[in-house]
């Protein structure tokens, strides 16, 4: 079963991974298969003349995570989402009928609707890349290295299991495949301490 | 070859070309061209993860240059301002490329004619900055070959510390630190101070990628020094230290009182390669007490110590952390205190600077691997050379940010008043101007507001041409409107610039005919030079293709050795080569090596040949230098001390201050200044909004999102609030370079800070200072939601 590794430590937020793969699928302005999510806390103690901070913020660069127990599958009525063989989750344009369930289903909001087309699109791990033996257009791009992608089994043993940090959905959900490098001040799921600061860029 | 791998588009041709933009990088980009059409934009594929081995990849920002070709902010057409219209009001007539170069060039021989070829000028403008051929030596080249121009000295960029740093340094230009590949070999610690590489300096080529290595493989302690929690913060730093903006030298004060109070100071060092830090390093003929230890002993003429008590009180840091960070320098040594560009570009600029260099001096960092100067971060500097501009006959020149002044009284200006260079008073008004690539006329110079109008008078500036590829806001302030290509559509050669000790050159090479009626900028020159009687001199008889090749042929192969023969160059696509080719490992940069080593062989340019903490010649000019205008903070100071400027922290502080927030601009991460500022997916990506404190929000009844205004006396912008603990209590930022939105009562919408800032110049420089301002801010509306 093929997945991503995101590697929070090093990730400056540029999105180069959006901008790749918005140029690789020709995706217009409102559809993201990646976004990256700023999570920001922490706050100042201001005392006399002097201002002392205590803050956090780190980034989380997201797309499909082809799940184990993928809701989008689930909830679709017309069977147009399915997983295939290497465990990537793929929908079919044939079949969509745009009713966006998935998207609702989706605690990570990677099936993304494209009112152009009116139908369902999601990353698909750049299969055409795969195929041709390449990265997906995300991990090539990525100026920091912060991505990598493969058999989710070798990336655990390569970075281990880690992916419930804030501000992502508790994996039990959907059983991602994903690993995460913890950021140094990575927030534990469900703990609330921080904000997502760019809700409108995601 | 790498460019011809498929990626997924088998029957496509995928050919080199580069994003060419000045955020101080260049990276390599293959576009894959499927029916003459840019199907895709992809990455290099040379190269690997190593240290000096690594793979150029681009950023956010030229990843979308498929949306900036094909955009519709495209200039398709040269465009004549309508007879009986002002400039600005956006009234246009086509015409044919003929009749444009004859305009221009009647119109650049009648002013040199009529006011002398002083009057003509070419603003600075850093869109296409740094290809090779396609720079602002375009058009210098066609000035020069008709008696010459009005030239400016420094830039945008580092103003302050590119004219101060040859009194402390004796470099005409900054003085560069060691580079960040030389700390992962040799340092121990590496001080960011304002200096934010993973937002400044994206590509994957860059420092982003070394920077990277520095914190993560090399494990250096890093401190990040800043008012805002940048993305470095936040990616790299051990510690953030916030001091106010503008009073970083008051922080560096309280530091090196705290070493020599406790002896951490390497007097050895300022003894015998400095002079003026101790009395007895003091040039002769000055009044004892103006040395450095003066004036922190409060010896000096203010009579005040400069305690890490009195720094907290100015800066915010408290006087603990302050000690702390002292003693942290002194003992993790070799460290390298690198400077970034925003601590400069303050009222008080120069000697920000020239404090963040003696803070190595202090510590003996100069010239030692692992160490520093105190500058922006080392590099190898590429030994390709640019397209030659030729001699320019014209001896006058003024600062980057002296042309507004030049249009309005040039003729007033002079040497000690205004900085001219080369003669005592400018001979003439600016009356002629081209802007080529760059949006300096609308959103990119200070004051927006008040210079629209300035530009707007044509019996000041009687002719404005903007060469572009974009239709920008300088575009509509302008008589002519040229449609320049983009780099996709024509040959170049681009040089790689601060990318550390890995220099390389990149092929840029035609992937699709110029679009519209488009020509390359070497075309649209070449074709005014020939109504201007000078053709022939112009293109040599050579076209830009044969430009390219004769250039790499006759001046870079010569100067790189390992440079391939153009055709393999033109499959290979990037070319990376070191300072020492045999073993790059060893040719990492120490700044100033050589007169660490022997400072007798080796004497720096200065009058002493030492570093001179105390400058006889700065010292000369707060005598004779004129301030007739001076605001607070207006005055040359021969020590990098501290000076409380006009709409500094202290004014910002005063008990009811009309404008309490100081107002800094940081680089924004979808834009290289105003380049893709323009672009749908790059606005997406990342929103222009105002960064505030969540106190200074709640003082003030905002919330995360909604609309807000900021406003001084100057100018007014409106525009979303990000609420956020990023940037410290009473600093808010608007992030530089958004294009500008005026609505019909002159409040801007688009969130260009400059709308607020101030055409006042620095005090030697006289270069902009756009973090140096005051605003405050109220509550428009409230927001949506996401």
């Amino acid at each position: 079963m093929l997945g991503f590794y995101f590697d929070s430590t090093v990730c400056n937020g540029c999105k180069a991974c959006n901008i790749a793969c918005k140029d690789k699928h020709d995706l217009p302005v409102g559809v993201n298969w990646r976004r990256v999510v700023e999570y920001t806390g922490g706050s100042w103690s201001v005392s006399g003349n002097t201002a002392v901070p205590s803050v956090f913020s780190y980034y989380t660069s997201i797309s499909c995570n082809h799940c184990e127990n993928p809701v989008c599958t689930q909830v679709c009525p017309t069977t147009a989402m399915t997983r295939r063989e290497d465990g990537t989750v793929f929908v079919d344009d044939e079949k969509c009928v745009g009713c966006r369930y998935c998207e609702w289903a989706c605690p990570y909001s990677a099936p993304q609707f494209n009112a152009e087309t009116g139908h369902m699109t999601k990353c698909d791990l750049c299969a055409d890349y795969r195929d041709a033996g390449q990265d997906p257009a995300c991990v090539a791009a990525c100026p920091s290295r912060a991505l990598d992608w493969g058999p989710i089994e070798e990336l655990r043993a390569k970075y281990g299991n880690a992916n419930a940090f804030e501000p992502l959905p508790d994996p039990e959900i959907t059983r991602p495949n994903l690993v995460i490098k913890p950021h140094r001040d990575a927030q534990p799921s469900g703990m609330g301490t921080g904000h997502i600061a760019n809700p409108k860029e995601i | 070859s790498a460019a011809a791998q498929g990626d997924g588009i088998p029957d496509a041709k995928t050919v080199w070309s580069a994003c060419v933009v000045n955020c101080g990088s260049r990276c390599p980009l293959r576009l894959q061209v499927v029916d003459g059409q840019i199907a895709r934009v992809l990455p290099d594929n040379t190269g690997d993860d190593s240290l000096l081995g690594r793979q150029i990849r681009a950023c956010v920002r030229g990843r979308n240059m498929r949306e900036r070709v094909y955009g519709p902010g495209r200039i398709k057409t040269p465009l004549k301002r309508r007879e009986g219209t002002k400039r600005g009001d956006g009234v246009w007539d086509e015409i044919s490329w003929d009749e444009a170069s004859e305009l221009f060039a009647k119109e650049m021989l009648r002013c040199a004619e009529t006011y002398g070829n002083e009057s003509l000028f070419s603003v600075y403008g850093s869109g296409v900055w740094n290809a090779h051929i396609s720079s602002s030596a375009l058009a210098g080249r066609l000035f020069n070959l008709v008696g010459g121009s009005l030239s400016y000295y420094s830039n945008y960029s580092y103003s302050q510390i590119g004219t101060i740093t040859r009194f402390h340094y004796g470099i005409p230009d900054e003085c560069t630190s060691n580079s960040f590949e030389n700390s992962i070999q040799h340092g121990r610690m590496l001080v960011l101070w304002g200096n934010n590489p993973q937002e400044t300096r994206m590509s994957g080529g860059g420092n982003t990628f070394t920077s990277v290595q520095a914190a993560k493989t090399a494990g250096l302690r890093i401190v990040v020094v800043d008012p805002r929690y940048s993305d470095s913060a936040a990616v790299l730093a051990d510690q953030w230290i916030s001091p106010r903006p503008g009073t970083d030298a008051a922080l560096i004060a309280g530091i090196i009182k705290h070493l020599v109070d406790n002896d951490l100071q390497d007097q050895k060092f300022l003894d015998d390669f400095c002079v003026g830090f101790d009395e007895h390093t003091m040039p002769e003929g000055v009044p004892a007490n103006l040395s450095y230890r003066s004036y922190i002993d409060g010896k000096g003429p203010d009579g005040v110590v400069k305690s890490p008590e009195w720094a907290e009180e100015i800066t915010g840091v408290p006087a603990h952390t302050i000690r702390q960070f002292a003693v942290d320098l002194a003992m993790t040594k070799p460290v390298n205190i690198t400077q970034g560009w925003g601590p400069q570009r303050h009222a008080n600029g120069e000697n920000q600077a020239r404090a963040i260099y003696l803070l190595s001096n202090v510590l003996g960092q100069v010239g030692i691997p692992g160490g520093g100067t105190g500058g922006r971060e080392g590099y190898f500097w590429p030994l390709t050379s640019w397209f030659p501009a030729g001699e320019n006959p014209v001896q006058a020149s003024i600062s980057n940010f002296g042309w507004s002044d030049a249009i309005d009284h040039g003729s007033e200006m002079t040497a000690t008043k205004d900085g001219v260079r080369g003669v005592d008073r400018l001979p003439s008004d600016i009356k002629f101007m081209v802007e080529f690539g760059g949006n300096m006329l609308a959103s990119q110079h200070a004051d927006n507001g008040a210079l629209r109008e300035l530009l707007r008078d044509e019996s000041k500036c009687e002719f404005i041409c903007v060469i572009d590829n974009q239709f920008t806001g300088s575009a509509e302030l302008a008589d002519l409107v040229l449609p320049d290509t983009t780099t996709a559509e024509r040959w170049d050669l681009v040089p790689s610039e601060y990318t550390g000790d890995m220099a390389y050159l990149i092929m840029a090479e035609p992937a699709i005919e110029p679009l519209h009626n488009s020509r390359p900028g070497y075309d649209i020159f070449a074709g005014i030079a020939e109504k201007a009687g000078v053709g022939k001199e112009y293109t040599e008889g050579r076209t830009l293709e044969q430009w390219a090749r004769h250039m790499y042929e006759n001046e870079h192969r010569p100067a790189v050795p390992s440079l391939p023969d153009f055709e393999t160059f033109r499959q290979l696509g990037v070319h990376r080569y070191y300072a020492d080719m045999d073993n790059p490992e060893a040719g990492t940069h120490v700044s100033l090596r050589s007169f660490r080593e022997d400072p007798v062989s080796n004497p720096l340019g200065t009058p002493s040949g030492k570093i001179e903490i105390f400058s006889l010649e700065l010292y000369d000019m707060s005598q004779t230098w004129e301030f007739p205008d001076g605001k607070k903070g207006d005055r040359i100071t021969s020590i990098p001390e501290y000076v409380a400027t006009w709409e500094g922290a202290e004014e910002a502080r005063q008990p009811g201050a009309q404008y309490p927030i100081q107002l800094i601009g940081h680089h924004h991460k979808s834009r290289t200044h105003s380049t893709y500022g323009n672009l749908a997916k790059s606005k997406e990506a990342h929103h222009q909004v105002l960064w505030l404190n969540p106190l200074d929000a709640r003082a003030r009844g905002i919330a995360d999102g909604d609309i807000v205004g900021i406003f001084n006396d100057r100018g007014r912008v409106q525009i979303e609030v990000r609420v956020t603990p990023r940037i410290m209590p009473g600093v808010a930022s608007l992030p530089q370079g958004a294009w500008i939105q005026w609505d019909e009562n002159g409040v801007d919408h688009g969130g260009s800070n400059n709308v607020l800032t101030s055409l006042h110049p620095t005090p030697v420089a006289k270069g902009n200072c756009q973090h140096t301002t005051l605003v405050q801010v109220e509550l428009v509306s409230a927001g949506t939601k996401a």
